[in-house]
């Protein structure tokens, strides 16, 4: 099986049941009982939540999520009403660097529960759901590792990375002989810089709800110039 | 918990009608607000589909379609569409397209309604478009960045209303308003002790008093109850001024209640108005006769702007500001004409001086040419007459020109020896006009069938413009030709961004609102006025006219006047602005110099005169020609 990227291979429903079979976490073998779709269900069926952490830093082992957000979305709509954000109380000790870039607190953590708290809820959100997420080097990593120092289990599902669908783009764009020869580089795939190249409009960067309504609008973007509506889920997976 | 979405809530709380809403509604609609993304050139909604949602561009173009398939609208960022279709039935009225990737906010039609219900603002933005908004917005007391209408009309309130109770007679009345000398007594009812005040339930004036009682001969001893007019037109005390006016033009009233919470405070009369609105302007008519040069007249005429720019700022009405500079136009001919006379000699024959063109429909604003134009007795003698009349034209026109009023590009003035003429010589020359329009007759007449005699033998004037109605009223082919010619100057579609749209998508960067506007505007009421035989000159008199004589579709009358108003204002705003920053008037406007309220009504005004301009092809068959 070939999913669009030719990177990562994985039958995603089998994945999780079999998870489901050997998950301790009463909370996570409920997660992956929830399952997933079939790999060959075209995306307009699906019902997506566009997630975003914000971080302490960028080493999954050491940093930790400080504040999440997401939204409920499909091909159509991206529902505003069905957004939910928390902060978290990190515990690793809050960098000021961080603190700048997030503009996020320590009044703002005080009352922050940890991440264990809204386990719950935050796995509510997403089971059963394609998440989606731009660079999941971040959401995929920090949960898996910030849990594991948790409840010493981590979490594997599958998400769309808009930024790697932004980064095959641009791939393809740069094959070929003329671009070759011209030595074309391609475009900066970040969050803000790919939303421009749909003419999405310009947000304030480092709010979790926010970049996850420009993740699910830039993914909308993508599939409307240069996928459709019929493709597989198997082809944008991850 | 409820998520803070500070980035969609921000971004709607910029634009009408969101920017009025309190904090918590626009938390509430943001929280409902569902987002989509159009790449460019996708149909967004078609014709007839249903429609749940009121769409938001938060970033993109979005053109909007008539049912025809032309194009209506073209909106970006900030502006609102599919409120007409929730508003009647939820079908698609008008069909939306993105021209460019576009952001859309979707707000559901619950919470639409819900907000249409609770906030008035809300409802009155979506609720209304084109001819219906255009009337709240010369109607309304608007606190929009329009300054145009500042002076409120308890500030003509200078004594006490007097009222009286029902049952007092007519003659008891009548003895009391003899003694607080007033024309008029408002009357109330003791029995009924209302709450909020409305006990007061009619009015009684001097006219009642001599057309029910007196010319009726009913007994001044009956009560005053049997003969007050009880259908109350009244107005809050908070109100402008020229909404009082419009309102007694309206009802034809007099006398109109002023009220505050209810309760009549004080009671304006026609009269209040019109001492109100020609203070200034008198002033600077007499101080013209006063004059005893024309360098005195050209020094005195540089305070012309000044006088604009007050008039503008105290009042809001383009009809007052008109009448007053037609009649400040028509002062300076006569007084260089009365000089002209001193220095001349006396006229050998009678002859009467005509004011052509936008001063005679009393229209006439600060930026403005001559065209007049002179009626010589039927005695009139090329070598016995013609060298006198040659140097009092020259005088004037010369003295005009110093004053400000530049020569006629098209020199239709009374230097041009074809434009000093006969009693009789004018008479053939509109019946010539008439019974062949040519072009250049047709251009003709848009500036001679505006004529008023402002010197001289005035009645003239009056009986040449009964020989014209007489003569056009009947003539069904000139009336066709009048209409055609009519329709070649067509307004815009409305504003895109920073430039004016063109019918077929076409961009410029100003318009003139005069050639654009109000000049079409006014060449078709003269048509129907024509049409009618109606012997009013000034474009607004002539709709009601027009109005009353029932020719047009109903209240397309009213769409009119309030477009000619609107269009009007918005040139008298700029004009003013253009002289208070230094720059010299024109009636070209830019549309990044103006605000939404401007944009928004002006787009209604055209949309107005575009299907005036359909109707009066029809009417008159000006397409079978």
């Amino acid at each position: 099986m070939h999913n669009f990227t030719n990177k990562e291979i994985l039958n995603w429903r089998a994945f999780l049941e079999l998870k489901q079979q050997l998950s301790k976490d009463k909370r996570l073998k409920n997660f992956y009982s929830q399952g997933t779709y079939h790999d060959e269900t075209p995306i307009r069926d699906v019902e997506f939540v566009a997630l975003d952490f914000e971080t302490t830093g960028l080493d999954a082992a050491k940093n930790s999520i400080i504040s999440i957000g997401l939204v409920h979305f499909n091909l159509r709509r991206i529902f505003c009403k069905k957004s939910k954000s928390w902060y978290i109380d990190p515990q690793d000790n809050l960098q000021e660097d961080s603190i700048v870039i997030h503009g996020i607190t320590h009044s703002d953590l005080k009352s922050a529960p940890n991440l264990l708290r809204i386990l719950e809820q935050l796995l509510d959100e997403l089971a059963g759901k394609v998440i989606v997420v731009h660079y999941r080097r971040i959401e995929r990593d920090f949960l898996d590792s910030n849990l594991r120092a948790f409840i010493k289990e981590g979490i594997v599902f599958p998400m769309i990375d808009t930024m790697q669908i932004e980064a095959d783009i641009q791939h393809q764009k740069s094959l070929g002989f003329f671009n070759w020869f011209k030595n074309k580089k391609s475009h900066s795939i970040r969050l803000a810089n790919s939303r421009t190249r749909y003419n999405l409009p310009t947000y304030q960067p480092h709010d979790a709800v926010t970049d996850a309504i420009a993740t699910a609008e830039l993914f909308q973007a993508q599939i409307k110039h240069h996928f459709s509506p019929e493709t597989e889920l198997k082809k944008l997976w991850l | 918990m409820e998520v803070e979405l500070l980035e969609i809530k921000d971004f709607i709380r910029q634009y009408p009608p969101f920017d009025e809403l309190p904090e918590d509604a626009l938390t509430e609609i943001t929280q409902s607000i569902e987002i989509s993304y159009f790449r460019a050139d996708s149909s967004i909604i078609d014709l007839s589909d249903k429609i749940n949602e009121l769409y938001m561009i938060r970033s993109g173009v979005v053109e909007i379609f008539r049912r025809n398939g032309d194009l209506y609208n073209r909106l970006d960022q900030g502006q609102l569409f599919g409120q007409m279709g929730l508003l009647t039935n939820n079908k698609v009225r008008f069909p939306a397209k993105s021209v460019r990737d576009s952001l859309l906010y979707c707000i559901p039609e619950e919470i639409f309604h819900e907000f249409c219900e609770r906030y008035e603002t809300f409802a009155d933005f979506v609720e209304v478009e084109d001819s219906t908004r255009l009337k709240q917005a010369i109607e309304s007391t608007s606190d929009d960045a329009n300054s145009l209408t500042t002076s409120k009309v308890k500030t003509l309130l200078s004594r006490d209303v007097l009222i009286l109770p029902n049952n007092s007679s007519i003659q008891s009345v009548a003895q009391q308003m003899a003694e607080e000398n007033v024309s008029a007594a408002l009357i109330n009812d003791p029995e009924v002790t209302d709450e909020d005040g409305s006990s007061f339930v009619g009015i009684i004036t001097e006219k009642d008093l001599c057309a029910k009682v007196i010319a009726a001969g009913l007994s001044v001893d009956i009560p005053v109850s049997e003969v007050m007019s009880t259908e109350l037109i009244s107005l809050d005390h908070n109100a402008y001024i020229f909404e009082a006016m419009l309102l007694m033009l309206r009802y034809n009233v007099h006398h109109l209640p002023i009220l505050k919470n209810k309760r009549p405070i004080g009671l304006i009369e026609v009269s209040d108005i019109i001492r109100y609105e020609s203070q200034n302007s008198l002033l600077f008519v007499s101080s013209i006769m006063q004059q005893q040069s024309t360098e005195d007249l050209a020094l005195l005429s540089t305070q012309l702007k000044d006088c604009f720019v007050r008039m503008v700022n105290e009042d809001a009405n383009s009809h007052m500001v008109g009448r007053a500079m037609s009649e400040i136009g028509r002062s300076f001919k006569q007084r260089l004409l009365e000089l002209a006379e001193l220095e001349l000699g006396e006229p050998p024959i009678p002859y009467c001086f005509l004011a052509l063109g936008s001063m005679a429909r009393d229209e006439q604003l600060i930026v403005t040419d001559q065209d007049n134009a002179i009626i010589l007795d039927n005695s009139y003698e090329e070598k016995l007459h013609g060298k006198y009349f040659k140097k009092l034209a020259k005088f004037v026109c010369d003295g005009l020109a110093d004053c400000g009023y530049s020569y006629c590009t098209g020199d239709i003035m009374a230097t041009n020896r074809e434009f000093r003429k006969t009693q009789t010589q004018w008479e053939d020359c509109f019946t010539d006009w008439i019974d062949d329009p040519n072009p250049q007759a047709l251009l003709n007449c848009s500036i001679f069938f505006d004529l008023t005699g402002v010197y001289g033998r005035v009645k003239w004037a009056e009986q040449l413009n009964g020989f014209i109605l007489r003569r056009a009223k009947k003539n069904n082919r000139f009336l066709a030709c009048l209409a055609r010619n009519a329709l070649n100057r067509k307004p815009p579609l409305g504003f895109f961004k920073d430039f004016v749209m063109e019918k077929d998508g076409r961009h410029n960067n100003s318009i003139n609102l005069k050639r654009r506007g109000t000049a079409p505007l006014a060449d078709l009421i003269r048509i129907h006025a024509l049409a009618i035989g109606s012997q009013s000159q000034n474009s607004f008199q002539r709709l009601e006219d027009i109005i009353e004589a029932g020719i047009l579709p109903k209240s397309k009358g009213q769409d009119l006047y309030h477009a000619m108003e609107l269009i009007s204002m918005v040139r008298l705003r700029h004009q003013a602005l253009d002289i208070e920053s230094g720059i010299e008037p024109d009636n070209n406007i830019e549309p990044e110099n103006m605000s939404d309220f401007e944009r928004r009504n002006l787009k209604d005004a055209f949309l107005v005169l575009s299907s005036a301009q359909n109707f009066l092809k029809y009417r008159y068959n000006a397409n079978k020609m």
